[in-house]
């Protein structure tokens, strides 16, 4: 495996530095980058309604219009040689590049794991952060038994876990797992426990008079008026498990995307690093677009 | 926590309720004192009646009326309702308060099914939803989010609400305080429609004197007395005459005058009134719409200067109820 990539990196290596190649890429990289840059507007109008402004399709231009820029003056930089491509790569390079490595499935493999370990990372933490948030914020008892210490340990930069991880439960996914599940932990515990403890007290008490008990009060009415609260805490929480994902990655792994960054710094491959940013930047603002959806539909629903 | 035999069909008779030498002390907190709100009220208040309880601000109206739901505690005395001592959050008392406190993420028609007792089955939990819908007007409006609708609708969301478990006492506190004027008198006849539709005690608390005079068959002036710590009842009055009354009335004019003074505001009124004396003993009937038995019940009616509950004279049984409709 590590054998025919590093063959796949050679040639990558020669096609990129020599002329003939890379101009003969340059037409194919150009619609490429057409594609590319219609797929990004497709992201952006997924993305949009969530901000509740995504009406109209002027919504969607002008949120294609930095992007836009960006690239164009991106291109425009390395086109001009003001920065050699060594230190700024072309755009279609990065694009090639990124092509190559879908194709030999090198590229896929690495969102696919990264992704994986976002996601069960990210739901694993969750779920830890909604019952501490739940029990801390509606129990007086809970919160003085647990908050001060669950406080404590949140304030520990979490990176600092990770030698402690490393040695307790190897190099390995368990590890990067319980280092993602920190991550998205901390927000959602924070963001329940807070919102929980300020619902407002009259619609508490409405469910009291009303007769509900202490589970029918959690259900109908606290845990409800708490929704849209949670929801932005998961958001949060999303992106602080891509954010430990790259840390755990580019710290020991021998996959993923932030092992393809680490990697291509070793080997100097600065369009791959491009690639792997460009990659995650997507994923990112994909899964956090799907949040947004979810968010949509909770806040029709309950806000 | 609370009584959980809740299978009672929809109309449930009005229920007395005894309020028998309750206090209310509030335990000081970060060093302060106790501080003592009620102490000493005494009322027994009858099946049907609508009492208006009326005072200065902070006098302790609404810690009673939340004692007689359940939702406070009395450090003295008790509460009673139907002779069943009131324990803990009373399912025979539906509550209403100042704001509507609607669930903002239901629907108007999914928030007054919030009211509908426990182990109601749908079927008819969603026909009990409906009428009270129909009854306080809110046909067109029940599929909306609180939000969207008007303060004076989500009050009568709040009002149907209430009613949805068919209480035997209805309490509102300061049910339309938060109105503007016009609102305020048409949910005010509101109240008046669905006290003949759904015979229950009504006991309100209420700043404003007008409204009392116009709802209530007697209203309870709280307040201190000689500068004793906490409030206790100054005055119960009796208001004269049926609903729905004139509320242009001079001899409410006179009552209002009265009670202004009661809570010390100069009325500028032209005869200082003791003008209620001459309708003790005179008959009253408790509700204007009457034909429901459970209106028909003894109407207290009474001396109004009285400052005890238990001197009043108990007229004659409401028989001839008036077959007035409401003109309004």
């Amino acid at each position: 495996m590590t054998v025919t990539e590093r063959a796949h990196d050679g040639t990558d290596a020669a096609g990129g530095s020599t002329a003939p190649s890379a101009s003969l890429n340059q037409y194919s990289s150009g619609y490429g980058y057409s594609t590319a840059g219609s797929a990004l507007g497709q992201e952006r109008r997924g993305d949009r309604p969530r901000g509740g402004r995504g009406r109209g399709v002027s919504a969607v231009l002008a949120g294609a219009i930095l992007p836009i820029a960006l690239l164009a003056a991106w291109w425009a930089i390395s086109a001009s040689g003001i920065v050699p491509a060594y230190r700024l790569p072309s755009p279609p390079d990065v694009w090639n590049t990124g092509v190559a490595l879908a194709a030999e499935g090198r590229l896929g493999q690495d969102i696919a794991i990264s992704t994986q370990r976002v996601l069960i990372g990210f739901v694993i933490g969750s779920v830890v952060g909604l019952v501490l948030g739940s029990l801390v914020g509606l129990s007086r008892w809970a919160s003085r038994l647990a908050a001060p210490t669950i406080g404590g340990f949140r304030a520990v930069p979490s990176l600092a876990w990770v030698p402690l991880l490393v040695l307790y439960l190897g190099i390995n996914e368990d590890s990067k797992i319980t280092l993602i599940a920190i991550g998205a932990l901390f927000p959602v515990y924070t963001t329940v426990a807070g919102a929980l403890r300020h619902v407002d007290p009259h619609l508490v008490e409405v469910g009291r008079a009303y007769g509900m008990t202490r589970v029918e009060l959690l259900t109908r009415v606290q845990l409800p008026a708490v929704i849209p609260t949670v929801v932005s805490g998961l958001r949060l929480a999303l992106a602080q498990a891509w954010l430990f994902l790259v840390a755990a990655e580019l710290i020991a792994s021998s996959m993923g995307l932030g092992f393809l960054l680490v990697e291509s710094q070793n080997n100097g491959r600065i369009d791959r690093i491009f690639v792997a940013i460009i990659v995650l930047a997507v994923l990112g603002k994909t899964t956090d677009a799907l949040i947004g959806l979810l968010e949509k539909y909770l806040l029709k629903r309950w806000g | 926590m609370s009584i959980t035999t809740v299978s009672e069909r929809t109309a449930v008779p009005a229920l007395p309720v005894s309020v028998r030498g309750v206090g209310r002390t509030f335990a000081g907190s970060n060093g302060q004192a106790a501080r003592r709100v009620l102490r000493g009220i005494d009322l027994e208040i009858e099946p049907g009646e609508i009492i208006a309880m009326i005072g200065p601000s902070g006098c302790g109206k609404s810690t009673l009326l939340r004692q007689i739901s359940g939702l406070d505690a009395p450090t003295e005395g008790s509460i009673a309702i139907a002779d069943t001592a009131v324990t803990g959050i009373d399912l025979r008392c539906a509550v209403a308060f100042q704001e509507p406190r609607l669930l903002p993420w239901r629907s108007i028609e999914r928030n007054v099914a919030v009211g509908l007792p426990r182990g109601t089955d749908s079927a008819a939990g969603a026909e009990r939803v409906t009428e009270l819908i129909d009854l306080v007007g809110l046909e067109g409006s029940k599929q909306l989010r609180p939000r969207q609708v008007s303060g004076g609708m989500a009050q009568r969301a709040s009002l149907a609400r209430a009613l949805a478990r068919g209480p035997g006492v209805l309490v509102l506190d300061e049910p339309f305080g938060a109105l503007d004027a016009l609102t305020r008198l048409r949910m005010q006849d509101l109240l008046l429609d669905i006290h003949a539709a759904e015979p229950a005690t009504i006991v309100l608390v209420t700043h404003d004197v007008d409204e009392a005079l116009y709802l209530a068959d007697r209203i309870v002036l709280l307040g201190q007395v000689d500068g004793a710590e906490g409030s206790t009842i100054r005055r119960i009055l009796t208001v004269p005459g049926t609903r729905p009354r004139d509320r242009g009335d001079a001899t409410l004019a006179g009552l209002r005058a009265d009670l202004l003074e009661g809570l010390g505001v100069h009325s500028y009124h032209a005869s200082t009134p003791h003008a209620s004396s001459p309708h003790s003993g005179s008959p009253h009937a408790s509700s204007p719409h009457g034909g429901d038995a459970a209106n028909g019940d003894p109407t207290s009616s009474g001396d109004s200067d009285s400052t005890s509950p238990r001197t009043r004279t108990v007229a004659a049984p409401d028989g001839a109820a008036s077959t007035t409709k409401d003109p309004r």
